[in-house]
């Protein structure tokens, strides 16, 4: 029997099994063979296309749309996975209002753009439900690199290794493979288990031994893999989250909504996941609407973000917020947390309006409460655990542009790397990009 | 809402929109439902000569060609003339037209090229009442091998032999519809002409074969693992047949011999189009047999509004307005000069001009850094591609260099006085200008 999403406090089985499929169902359903056809048809074929060239990891995208639409998506699924091994993820979690569909003409013509990332969507599916791997290493280098990390920068940078000829060791601290693409996301987003296929579909390349439960500073260090390795790759990611510093922090029902997502993602039965009746999401990036959305889908009643900011410098895109408010999250801007009051655990958020002038935020005195049993906290990650001998920038490894640290051998990329968007997409990029220079590095 | 009553070899029918000589005319069933739905008229599926009839094969009969969204472009058949006894479509003909007194019904006719197969056939038809006969000497598959269609079509000669009998035996307006697959259409339109034929019609259906099957390596449609040419039809042929209509409106011999059009005619505009260049009427079969009898309603409506719009209260205002337009190449103006431009306002920045232009044209198009695309005046020839594959209409347009500037690309004023090709120093047979 379902809770019902009037029950106070946090509670599992807020819907029944059939509700929490619905809710939980792929966000953007796969396109057909017409489908795709018709939408790949859309594509103009530009000159020095401005998608390609708003993708991060440059994806010729006027030459795969062209092979969907000639039939033949296998080779537009090629020419995906020749510039991004993670193009199956991409086309499922990038942003790509903010980043080729933006770009493309179509949206300057009509305001409806070509839509890249389900047709890129259509055609790696084609060769994973082939269980195809496009890829053959060449000749064995008898170098070994050692990369830190199974997320989307550490996988791409093995795949490109691995691929170059070259023996590969993946260390992860958690117990499976995938990084933010298995335990951040919305699950809608990456629904089957997918992060976990394209694992799997990656390693075929072969030449990549994966080895959980290995956390820098802790079973593996900087120096013994500079040691035992020719190269090393650091793609830890952010594993540290920001806090309020705000009182009644530590109350319970209070958490970051790093946490609750990962959770979500590896819950096997939704209907056991607890949430929120009165749900409040303190952010304003993808985090906070994830954390927010899925609390909706879970079946909490009332479900708030709270940004400090406006709607025009919230980090999740228009798109983004208009999937919240589709959901029936509620949205609200100028608002910081300055208290968190309960007997124990949440019942309360007090919240005060802000005004923002020269990029400052600063209160404006009024302030109000709203029913809370649940708080999130999505301000913002840091990065944790990194050897102390590199060096940094704007609180990230510094890098340059071909992923190189400051420690010789020692190259990095992803969300622990300066520079970049946070995305999954940019990982990728990074990933590849510092494997070429590994690559040049080593074979001189 | 203008009269499209349009008469026709004295044949009257409430609008131009025949139904084509066609499965969707072959029998009496079909053809009443056409006129239900507001067709001015039927060239009723082409009749063989008395005896056991033709038939079709069992396998599929028609092939086409798509666009992204299945829109049909292109069909082809190989479908025969009726594979129904001759008795029975004269009953239904008869029927029919006395129903339906004020709309045109012409029957299509097929039969050896010996005169007596014409005199035995043709007071049978005459006795239908119905309004006339079309002459098919335009089926390019399977009657052509037996000497009929096409076979007749391409020899000029025979063709002016069949309608002669034709006159004789007949004593209805006789249209005599013509194939494509000649190399000048002009010739079996004089031919018709010379033997008095009433009207010519064209064009018939195209030799083609639409795709080849590569699993199967075999054309398609395939029966059996083999296929064979069949006739093309639909929007992808219009063009062909607006030249071959033009070609014969303008023909000094030929000027004036009623045309009835037939070729891709899809909506009210391809219609009109073919009228301006000269048809008294159009007919119509693949847009029917793609979409149904409808579609003569979106005909109707859309030519009634143009009309309004143009102020033309008949038909007749517009026909072959269009004919005195077309000329030889050697005529044309070379001192009409015009430059592409390209609306900045209006521009998307795909860049699809700029490929075109400089990998397969002039290279008269800059692009800027920041994708903006300028035409180079003084290398434009002003050749139209780019203005062709641009995606949004109207953002590239030809402007005239008025008399008196210069041409950039070639350095010289404008004249502003026509001169063409005859009289061009580059010409070794031209005639000076006295």
């Amino acid at each position: 029997m379902a809770t019902s999403h009037q029950a106070s406090g946090i509670q599992a089985a807020r819907l029944d099994a059939a509700g929490i499929a619905e809710n939980f169902s792929d966000l953007h359903p796969p396109f057909d063979a017409h489908e795709a056809a018709v939408a790949a048809d859309r594509c103009y074929f530009c000159f020095d296309a401005p998608c390609m060239t708003a993708c991060p990891t440059s994806i010729d995208i006027p030459q795969f749309i062209r092979e969907i639409q000639a039939g033949h998506p296998e080779s537009a699924a090629k020419t995906i996975l020749d510039q991004n091994i993670l193009g199956g993820m991409c086309a499922r979690v990038c942003p790509t209002e903010t980043l080729c569909e933006e770009a493309c003409v179509r949206e300057a013509a009509e305001g409806k753009p070509v839509e890249i990332g389900r047709l890129q969507r259509y055609a790696t599916d084609r060769v994973m439900e082939k269980n195809e791997h496009p890829f053959a290493r060449a000749e064995a280098t008898g170098k070994r690199i050692a990369v830190v990390g199974a997320g989307p920068a550490g996988l791409a940078a093995a795949h490109r290794l691995a691929m170059l000829g070259h023996d590969v060791q993946v260390f992860d601290a958690r117990e499976k493979p995938g990084g933010l693409n298995e335990f951040g996301i919305a699950a809608y987003k990456a629904t089957d288990d997918f992060a976990q296929r394209e694992v799997d579909w990656l390693l075929q390349i072969g030449g990549i031994t994966m080895q959980y439960g290995q956390k820098l500073g802790a079973q593996i260090s900087l120096d013994e893999l500079k040691e035992q390795f020719d190269a090393v790759f650091l793609s830890i990611g952010l594993a540290g989250v920001n806090t309020l510093r705000t009182e009644g922090e530590d109350l319970k029902g209070v958490r970051d909504a790093v946490d609750f997502i990962a959770d979500l993602r590896q819950a096997d039965d939704l209907t056991t996941l607890p949430v929120g009746r009165n749900v409040v999401v303190i952010g304003g990036g993808m985090t906070a609407v994830d954390a927010a959305v899925q609390s909706k889908l879970l079946g909490a009643e009332n479900v708030t973000i709270a940004y400090r900011r406006s709607r025009e410098e919230m980090g999740a895109s228009r798109f983004e917020q208009d999937l919240a408010a589709s959901k029936g999250v509620k949205l609200m801007f100028n608002v910081m947390p300055v208290a968190i009051h309960g007997e124990g655990a949440v019942s309360e958020i007090e919240l005060e309006y802000t005004e923002v002038s020269g990029g400052k935020v600063t209160g404006t005195g009024e302030r109000f409460r709203l029913v809370a049993d649940q708080v999130f906290k999505a301000i913002g990650q840091t990065l944790q655990g990194q050897p102390d001998a590199i060096a940094l920038e704007g609180g990230k490894i510094k890098v340059d542009a071909n992923g190189r640290t400051s420690v010789a051998g020692v190259w990095a990329g992803g969300d622990c790397a300066s520079g970049g968007e946070d995305l999954t997409v940019t990982a990728v990029a990074e990933g590849r990009d510092a494997a070429m220079d590994i690559h040049s590095s080593l074979m001189g | 809402m203008a009269d499209l009553t349009t008469e026709f070899l004295g044949i009257k029918s409430p609008n131009p929109f025949w139904l084509a000589s066609a499965p969707p005319t072959d029998k009496e069933y079909n053809v009443r439902r056409a006129f239900e739905a507001g067709w001015g008229g039927v060239v009723w599926k082409t009749l063989g000569a008395e005896g056991p009839p033709v038939v079709n094969v069992n396998g599929p009969r028609y092939g086409a060609i798509w666009g992204a969204d299945r829109r049909l472009l292109g069909l082809n058949n190989i479908e025969l003339i009726t594979d129904r006894p001759l008795q029975t479509n004269l009953e239904e003909i008869t029927r029919v037209k006395k129903d339906y007194p004020d709309r045109a019904v012409i029957v299509s006719i097929m039969v050896p090229c010996e005169e007596q197969a014409w005199k035995d056939i043709l007071p049978q038809v005459e006795a239908t009442g119905a309004d006339g006969i079309e002459l098919n000497f335009g089926c390019p598959h399977g009657m052509a091998e037996r000497g009929m269609g096409s076979a007749v079509g391409q020899v000029p000669e025979y063709i002016q032999m069949v309608t002669e009998w034709c006159k004789k035996y007949y004593s209805k307006p006789v249209i005599v519809k013509l194939t494509p697959n000649i190399t000048d259409i002009r010739h079996p339109a004089r031919a018709a002409h010379a033997g008095h034929a009433d009207a010519v019609s064209l064009i018939n259906t195209i030799n083609s074969i639409t795709s080849v099957d590569l699993d199967n390596m075999a054309p398609e449609p395939t029966i059996g693992g083999k296929g064979t040419h069949g006739g093309y039809c639909g929007p992808a042929v219009k063009p062909i047949a607006l030249n071959m209509v033009a070609e014969i409106a303008r023909d000094p011999q030929t000027r004036g011999l009623p045309i009835s059009a037939i070729g891709g005619v899809t909506t009210w505009r391809d219609a009109a189009e073919f009228m301006a260049m000269g048809a008294g009427n159009v007919q119509v079969c693949t847009a029917a047999m793609t979409y149904g009898f409808k579609v003569v309603q979106e005909m109707i409506s859309g030519l009634s509004n143009w009309m309004d719009e143009k102020g033309y209260t008949s038909t007749q205002d517009f026909i072959g307005m269009a004919v005195p337009n077309v000329t030889d190449w050697q005529y044309l103006d070379l001192n009409y000069v015009t430059k592409a431009r390209i609306s900045q306002d209006d521009c998307i920045k795909c860049g699809r001009c700029y490929a075109a232009c400089e990998d397969t044209s002039h290279q008269a198009i800059a692009m800027s850094e920041d994708r903006v695309f300028t035409v180079k005046d003084d290398e434009c020839v002003a050749c139209n591609l780019c203005v062709n594959v641009c995606p949004v209409e109207g953002c590239i347009t030809m402007e005239e260099v008025p008399a008196g500037q210069i041409d950039e690309r070639t350095g010289k004023v404008v004249s502003g006085e026509y001169a063409n090709w005859t009289t061009h120093p580059n010409n070794p047979s031209a005639t000076a200008a006295e």
